[in-house]
């Protein structure tokens, strides 16, 4: 049983977070902060997530091609 | 937002697993036997179609603003997982996708493996095969149609998108009875992720509360943008990559194998 739940779990970890957990992350942070500077400081940050996943983007490439993930 | 970029982009990606999909079909069919490879074929279909009969009517009855952010951080890390295999691909850091050798490779195990009868299924190895096959692309699909459809308030167009790509790649399959090798699956793929990560970021900054500058026609600047900068980061691999191979080596013989990921499971 725990096994199945394990692989269930690894099988949809690999199916959305893929195979760099930090693109994920660093999206998730950056949603965060956009919400926090559009709701508590009122600025419509709209270009903060496509800078975030060009980040991301890169630093994930960098990683894969330096051999660090 | 009309519903041709929604059809055309739950098209492409659907085209993509359904090519996938079709390699492993076939080989489970041509080596094994159709009639259990057509029964775990079905039962997939029916698991799918479950799936969106019961996904699609529920994740269309939450608050608009929430659904934007969650399924818009989903379709970003998704396609941004998408464009950076795509790139790797086209930087030479990771094998091009073959059909052809995928066949093969599908073809040598279902040949090794023994005959069972199983469940009333007259080959239980072809039926699994073709069964997890199917699953395990039209998930992804179902994914897409179920995110982009409730999103854009317009499964139906989402389910039409998926349904011609499956048409069309099926009949090319029974026509030439082989896997679509020639067809450009890396570039096909590279335009599927800039096409998730550019609605994903859109859609998940709107959840967040972000007001696009001018609303819905940002994303005609968005695409192109994500599309740019993706293609720079690739040729800037491919120039880095092709510097660092040895004399006298093939570039894509040289670089770290960082490929032990997760292309078998998920099929990006």
């Amino acid at each position: 049983m725990i096994r199945a739940l394990k692989s269930f779990g690894a099988f949809w970890y690999d199916f959305v977070i893929g195979d760099d957990w930090q693109v994920a992350a660093i999206m998730v942070v950056a949603l965060a902060v956009t919400a926090l500077l559009v709701h508590a400081a009122g600025v419509n940050a709209w270009w903060l997530l496509p800078l975030a996943a060009f980040a991301a983007l890169a630093w994930s490439l960098h990683r894969a091609t330096s051999g660090k993930s | 937002m009309t519903a041709l970029p929604l059809v055309l982009t739950v098209f492409v990606a659907c085209a993509v697993e359904a090519i996938e999909a079709l390699t492993i079909v076939l080989a489970a069919g041509l080596t094994r036997e159709w009639r259990s490879t057509f029964q775990g074929l079905a039962a997939a279909l029916v698991v799918l179609a479950a799936i969106v009969a019961v996904l699609g009517p529920t994740i269309t009855l939450l608050p608009l603003t929430a659904l934007r952010l969650v399924v818009g951080a989903l379709l970003a890390i998704f396609g941004l997982q998408w464009l950076r295999k795509a790139i790797l691909r086209a930087a030479g850091y990771k094998a091009l996708h073959d059909e052809a050798s995928a066949y093969l490779r599908e073809v040598a195990a279902a040949k090794a493996a023994p005959e069972v009868r199983k469940r009333g299924v007259n080959d239980w190895y072809a039926f699994t095969l073709s069964f997890k096959g199917v699953l395990l692309e039209g998930l992804e699909v179902v994914f897409i149609v179920i995110t982009f459809g409730a999103n854009q308030h317009n499964i139906g167009a989402a389910v039409i998108g998926a349904a011609a790509a499956v048409i069309v790649v099926t009949v090319t399959g029974i026509v030439v009875r082989a896997p679509l090798s020639r067809v450009p699956e890396n570039a096909l793929k590279f335009a599927v992720g800039i096409m998730l990560t550019s609605f994903g970021t859109f859609w998940g900054a709107e959840g967040a509360g972000v007001q696009w500058p001018g609303n819905d026609a940002a994303l005609l600047v968005l695409v192109p943008v994500v599309a740019a900068v993706s293609l720079g980061y690739a040729a800037r691999l491919r120039r880095a990559h092709r510097l660092s191979a040895a004399p006298g080596q093939p570039a894509g013989a040289t670089g770290p194998a960082t490929m032990t990921e997760s292309e078998e499971v998920t099929g990006r």
